[in-house]
Order: structure tokens, then C-alpha cells, then sequence
């Protein structure tokens, strides 16, 4: 049977893993490549890269860092950041990521998705998206959470599905770095709208959070974080380990 | 050496990656010249089915693959690749494919999500030199949305997802997986180290 994922994300910025709480104070933890293959040997079952330079000279680096990841690493790779157009999609399957996160980009332009969808398939087309309670409205944000978009969240996921998104990353800007779960009730509304594969982001805080995560919502497919593996809070081997016992199914 | 075949569909950068980590000789390449000299060749492919068949086509690349099967070479289908290897394919038409393995494409016909997206295990069929180095239960990394049915005789190993879906593929020389080797970490190494021994 299919097991659920657990992925770690790596923000980039200028060639370096950076982490921040509620999307602000980032700071540098880490060199990318390193930390890639130590969650590779630790069981991640895919990683997901977002590359959040604002210059060229850092793009560049990024593009560099996918590189040499993608050839020493073989588990499925995911980039987002920064992805505006399908020649950005070009730009980064080239060099060996199998999947595109896109966020304000696909806001800015919704055929975007079925634009990349319709050249490089569904399953290469995520659609990640930022999501915050306004007037107990589930609302897009666009910018990395600095803008409201007034857009409906539940819409803009069932947009994104019938348009040819092959994933959905559902990230709660109300849950995320507090460490005190994931997002259950934002990410079972959700769940009720789409049939794509939905990871759930923002808020992992313990190993008990995925295991509550898989059992209450299990439209979930998979459970992304960043800070509890950077800072080894968690280890992956011993949350697929916990996860297993808990009688939900992972890759070991 | 390995002759990764490159028709203009998917991103061969994984694959010739992986191959070259567990020190593999491989080359991208759609020229006959270098195919004819390969020892054995790789048919990867991500995207839909009718596109890859007409990019095949062009040129007779199709009819010189099917040749060179023929000769008794390794031919291993990865994904789509493996899907092209059977007699045809119903994702939104009717399309021939190369008819190298008896059997036809059809939507998975499962009660869960589609695509199929993600880790799942393997069980045997039967023996095959694919598999010498993996066990029963391994668990490979999949992405597709149509999958080979009527292929019974072809079974090296499967999947379930609600359905038995076919995983590992072979008639004779010419055998395929349904999952991405190179994105199925060790076990997908594992599985391409075995193909570069036979």
C-alpha cells in the first residue's frame, strides 16, 4: 500500500538553508547539499527546495545547489520560488528537479498551471499555496505570506485541481513555527474540496503532530517541515519508526 | 554501455546521474550510430502517452527501437517508456504503442487518489535478474495515472493501490517499471545495478 510521505524543506537563499518563524527573523542553518543527503540517508521520502533569493547572481547559485543535489541524490525533488513562468519550469527540470512548486506566480497568472500541466504533465505541477484565517475566511496570500490575495482558499485549491495541478501543499501561515501542530481543521476543509495529494505544511512541532495529522485527516498524503529536522528536534528515522508503530504506513 | 534514448520528453539528468553513481556507463543520445554500439538501452519518458508516441515516431526512431529489441538487447521502459512497450494505450484516444509486450494501458481503476503518487511496496511475481537485488516489500517511488492491464504472462512484480497495479514488466530481453528506479533511492539503484549486470 501507499505509504504517507514525510518531507523535509530547505529554504534556499544565496546558496544556503535558511529557516525562519512566522516567515520572518530567517536565519542561516545550513549548506543545502549536506543537508540533503543527511535526510536522504534519514529516510525522507522526497525534499522540497524553495529558492527565496531576490538576485540573479543568486539564482544562479540555486540552480548550482539543484545540481549537484540531483546527482547524488535519488529520491523525488521538488522546487519552488520564484516560478513565474513555464521557461522558469524549463529553467529548473533541467537541472533535475521532477517536480514545480508554484505560488504567486500561478496567482499573478492562474493559466500558468495549465499551461506547465499541459506540457510537462499533471504530476510535475504542485501547487503550493499560503493560507491564513480573515474573518474565519481561509485566505490566499501571496509573497512568501506578506500580501493578501482576498482570495478563497477552498476555491483557489479546486481551481488548481480542475486546471491540472497533480499536488496540493496547503501551508497554514496561522500554524506555522509555532510548533504547536498541524493545521487540522484549515487542512480537513480543504481535504473536502480536492482529490489530488495534499501535503500538509506549517505547525510540525512533535512526532505526536504527524501521527494526529494521518488519523484525523486522511485525505493528508504527507507532512512537510523544516525547522524540527534542520535543528535534529526530530530525527526523520525515528518519526517513520513512531509513525509505524502508530499503525500508519511509511517507508522504512 | 547504456544508451539512454532522448526523444524530447522528461528530464534524462536523474537517470544518467543514478546511472553514472553506481558507475554505469551511459549516454543521452537519439543517434543510431551510438544506440547500434550500446550494449544495452534505457526508453525513460514522463508526460502523456499520444505526444511520446509521435516523438518516437519521428524520424523511424520507433521502428529501430523495435529492431534493436529484436537483436536481443536489455531494453528496459521506465514509466511512460514502459508504457510504450506494450501493444497500446488508451489514455485519451487509442494509440498503438511498440508492441514489444503483450498487453494494453488503461486508467488505474482504483477507489484512491489519481494520480498514483508516492512510495509503495513491491511483491513478487517471480524471479527475474531485476530484482536479484531488492526484497519482497521494498518500497519503490511512483507517478502515474494509467497502467498496463492484460499483461499477466509479462508480471514481475506489483504494487498494490486498490487495484493490482504492474510494477516490474519483462518479455524476454525487453522488460519496464512503472515506478522511477532513479528516484527510488537505494532500491532503485539496486534495481538499475541489476539491469547494468545482465
Amino acid at each position: 500500500m501507499i505509504t504517507k510521505r514525510i518531507i523535509p524543506c530547505l529554504d534556499v537563499r544565496d546558496g544556503r538553508v535558511v529557516k525562519g518563524t512566522n516567515f520572518e527573523g530567517i536565519k542561516d542553518v545550513e549548506d543545502p547539499v549536506e543537508l540533503a543527503k543527511f535526510y536522504n540517508i534519514s529516510g525522507a521520502d522526497e525534499l522540497v527546495f524553495y529558492d527565496i533569493t531576490a538576485s540573479a547572481e543568486g539564482r544562479g547559485l540555486f540552480v548550482d545547489v539543484l545540481k549537484k543535489v540531483a546527482a547524488e541524490i535519488f529520491i523525488p525533488l521538488t522546487v519552488g520560488g520564484s516560478i513565474n513562468t513555464v521557461d522558469d519550469f524549463d529553467r529548473v527540470l533541467k537541472c533535475g528537479a521532477d517536480k514545480v512548486s508554484v505560488n504567486s506566480g500561478a496567482i499573478k497568472n492562474p493559466s500558468l498551471i495549465s499551461e506547465a500541466a499541459k506540457k510537462y504533465g499533471n504530476q510535475c505541477v504542485v501547487l503550493s499555496m499560503d493560507v491564513k484565517r480573515i474573518d474565519g475566511k481561509f485566505t490566499v496570500f501571496a509573497k512568501g505570506g506578506r500580501e493578501n490575495t482576498g482570495m478563497d482558499a477552498l476555491e483557489w485549491a479546486v481551481f488548481g485541481e480542475k486546471n491540472g495541478a497533480g499536488e496540493l501543499v496547503v501551508n497554514s501561515i496561522d500554524t506555522d513555527g509555532v510548533k504547536g501542530g498541524f493545521d487540522i481543521e484549515m487542512l480537513s476543509a480543504i481535504g473536502e474540496k480536492v482529490n489530488i495529494p495534499i501535503i500538509a505544511s506549517g505547525g510540525a512541532g512533535s512526532m505526536e503532530h504527524f501521527d494526529t495529522l494521518f488519523k484525523t485527516v486522511p485525505k493528508v498524503d504527507a507532512g512537510l517541515a523544516a525547522s524540527i529536522f534542520h535543528y535534529r528536534q526530530i530525527a526523520i528515522k525515528d518519526l517513520k519508526t513512531y509513525l509505524k508503530n502508530n499503525n500508519i504506513e511509511v517507508r522504512i | 554501455m547504456i544508451a539512454i534514448i532522448d526523444y524530447g520528453v522528461g528530464n534524462l539528468f536523474s537517470l544518467s546521474s543514478s546511472l553514472h553513481n553506481i558507475g554505469l556507463e551511459c549516454v543521452v543520445t537519439n543517434r543510431r550510430e551510438i544506440i547500434n554500439k550500446a550494449d544495452k538501452i534505457i526508453l525513460p519518458g514522463v508526460g502523456a502517452f499520444s505526444d511520446a508516441r509521435k516523438l518516437l515516431a519521428k524520424d523511424g526512431l520507433d521502428e529501430y527501437l523495435i529492431e534493436q529489441a529484436g537483436q536481443g538487447k536489455p531494453f528496459l521502459g521506465i514509466c511512460l517508456g514502459m508504457q510504450l512497450l506494450f501493444d497500446k494505450s488508451f489514455e485519451y484516444g487509442e494509440h498503438k504503442g511498440l508492441g514489444l509486450i503483450k498487453g494494453e494501458i488503461q486508467p488505474i481503476q482504483t477507489q484512491f487518489k489519481i494520480p498514483h503518487i508516492g512510495w509503495n511496496s513491491l511483491s513478487f511475481v517471480k524471479d527475474d535478474l531485476l530484482t536479484k537485488y531488492i526484497k519482497d516489500g521494498d518500497f519503490v517511488y511512483y507517478v502515474h495515472s494509467y497502467c498496463a492491464v492484460e499483461c499477466d504472462d509479462a508480471l514481475v512484480a506489483v504494487s498494490d493501490y486498490g487495484t493490482k497495479v504492474a510494477g516490474i514488466v519483462r518479455n524476454k530481453n525487453v522488460c519496464g517499471t512503472q515506478f522511477h528506479p532513479e528516484k527510488s533511492g537505494e532500491v532503485g539503484l539496486n534495481i538499475l545495478r541489476a539491469f547494468g549486470e545482465i
